[in-house]
């Protein structure tokens, strides 16, 4: 593609190479679907058609789409806070850490889904339980990452933070934090989408409300239709909150951005 | 001419009988010299011979294995508060997320200073170096002298009685290093600090000083003392052009050539 000048004109362009082929996705599927007579897949123009009566009309944002939501919030930055300080604290104690290390490995090789039983047991069927488990499992990869991203502050900036004798506060917020960012936030954002799939899971095994539990109780009440709504909702929803990130982490990161295009223009 | 040694200033660094090994291995021994306020004292040497660890231990960064360094007659344990260090590796001491204003305020934050006054000074120390403008640029932005710039800031802004300078101009080209040096005598003088600096720029050290600390030997020891009578104003091209520069520059010289010398005229008889 040329560069253009115009911005506006960039970010249409931009868009519109973004877009292209989920539209066009979706228009084949609208027309080749539209003759389908199987129970279990519903012409793609009903499920739209549901999809506003069951979620925008009947209120299945209030009653099943904000819990997820607000239960994912929760439990992704209990796993954001606890990843950063435990990744930050073994990234420092590298002796510690290779101790603890078999212990770290196990946990983390454990699928999250396994995990789940023993949440029940210990917390029940209600919201203790899923966000528990949401930020239990997703807190691994951010800590992996900060362990790795506390480790490549360089060695002179260590010297730096000794001889002008850094409080260890500000070493941490100014310092360590920053530098490990970038792996953070890559670890944050694989931590995302780990987070949705216990969320639906979590849902799916627990107390009414949320889009696992709408998606499986649709399920098994054969209403197939509503299911394919819940699939469709959670589909734009996953979509929606890892842009939301994405724009997130490029405003925080923007030093970093910009550091690597200047490096990369300066040596070509 | 203003001769600058003939009172020595009362001494503010005491080094004492100093020696570093790593394991078996014995790098510095039996050091001894006295660094008096105000003084600029280079440290040169021949590469490996240990001088950034004599400067880490003179910083405190590290603890020498014997003997002292007695800062204001008390002996270090650490980096002292009233010394600054400037590195050599200036593109991994300054913390690319930080602009350059924010790079020199941050060991002032640590220090409990206001934000008003941690600004103040940053943006003194800056415009001290010659960089007002750039205090918004982040480090990357920078060329390398401007960068090495910034960390003299820093360690100015901190307002220590020493600085320390690790081959503070080793990775910058001629012309910048040149102005670099000129910039350290007249920061010097400005501000009367301390200055410690290693290089194995023999040149640049008797530019610099008015003491030359002369590292030679396996393990290192102080070869000697030389007091530059060079005065205190000092030019690129008229120093190095004066007949007693060129004299201390091969004094200096033959110091640090000679144990080499002695190895190569040990190893030829050996075979």
């Amino acid at each position: 593609m040329k560069p253009t000048r115009n911005p506006w004109a960039r970010t249409g362009a931009g868009l519109a190479w973004h877009l292209w082929l989920p539209v066009l996705l979706v228009a084949g599927s609208l027309l080749l679907s539209q003759q389908f007579s199987s129970h279990y897949f519903p012409p793609l123009r009903t499920i739209a058609e549901q999809t506003w009566v069951i979620w925008f009309d009947g209120g299945g944002m209030a009653e099943n789409l904000l819990p997820s939501l607000l239960r994912l919030l929760a439990g992704f930055c209990a796993a954001v806070v606890a990843g950063v300080l435990l990744g930050t604290l073994l990234g420092l104690m590298p002796r510690t850490e290779e101790a603890l290390r078999p212990l770290t490995d196990s946990f983390r090789a454990i699928p999250g889904a396994a995990l789940l039983p023993i949440a029940l047991m210990f917390f029940g069927t209600g919201e203790a339980m899923k966000i528990v488990l949401i930020a239990f499992i997703s807190m691994w990869p951010i800590m992996l990452n900060t362990i790795d991203g506390v480790r490549s502050v360089n060695p002179t900036l260590g010297q730096v933070m000794e001889s002008f004798k850094l409080r260890p506060l500000d070493r941490f917020w100014h310092i360590y934090l920053p530098a490990a960012a970038p792996q953070v936030f890559a670890g944050a954002r694989t931590a995302l989408a780990i987070g949705v799939a216990v969320m639906v899971v979590v849902e799916m095994f627990g107390t009414p409300g949320g889009l696992g539990y709408f998606i499986r109780h649709a399920q098994e009440n054969f209403q197939v239709v509503a299911m394919w709504t819940g699939m469709l909702v959670l589909g734009v929803f996953g979509y929606l909150l890892n842009a939301l990130f994405r724009a997130f982490e490029k405003r925080i990161l923007n030093w970093h951005h910009a550091m690597v295009a200047h490096t990369q223009g300066a040596s070509s | 001419m203003t001769d600058t040694n003939k009172a020595a200033p009362e001494p503010l660094l005491h080094i004492d009988n100093l020696g570093f090994s790593y394991g078996e291995k014995e790098i510095l021994r039996g050091l001894d010299a006295q660094i008096g306020t105000g003084e600029l004292v280079c440290i040169v040497g021949p590469s490996g011979a240990g001088k950034t660890t004599l400067l880490q231990c003179l910083s405190g960064l590290r603890p020498a294995t014997s003997g002292a360094v007695r800062f204001r007659g008390r002996p270090i344990a650490g980096p002292p508060a009233e010394m600054a260090v400037v590195f050599q590796d200036y593109s991994h001491s300054l913390m690319p997320w930080l602009s350059a204003l924010d790079n020199v305020a941050l060991p002032l934050k640590s220090a409990g200073l206001g934000k008003k006054e941690r600004q103040q000074r940053a943006l003194e120390a800056l415009e001290e170096v010659g960089l007002a403008g750039s205090e918004q640029k982040y480090p990357w932005q920078l060329s390398g002298g401007m960068q090495q710039r910034v960390a003299i800031a820093r360690a100015l802004a901190y307002r220590p009685a020493v600085i320390v300078m690790d081959e503070p101009f080793a990775s910058v080209d001629a012309q910048t290093r040149a102005d670099l040096e000129d910039l350290t005598l007249r920061v010097r003088q400005h501000l009367d600090i301390t200055v410690l600096l290693v290089t194995h720029d023999i040149d640049e050290a008797v530019y610099l000083s008015d003491r030359v600390m002369v590292l030679a030997g396996k393990p290192t020891t102080v070869a000697d003392m030389i007091t530059v009578d060079l005065g205190r104003e000092r030019d690129q091209i008229e120093t190095k052009a004066d007949p007693r520069f060129a004299g201390l520059r091969s004094q200096v010289y033959r110091l640090i050539r000679r144990p080499d010398a002695a190895d190569a005229a040990l190893a030829a008889s050996g075979r």
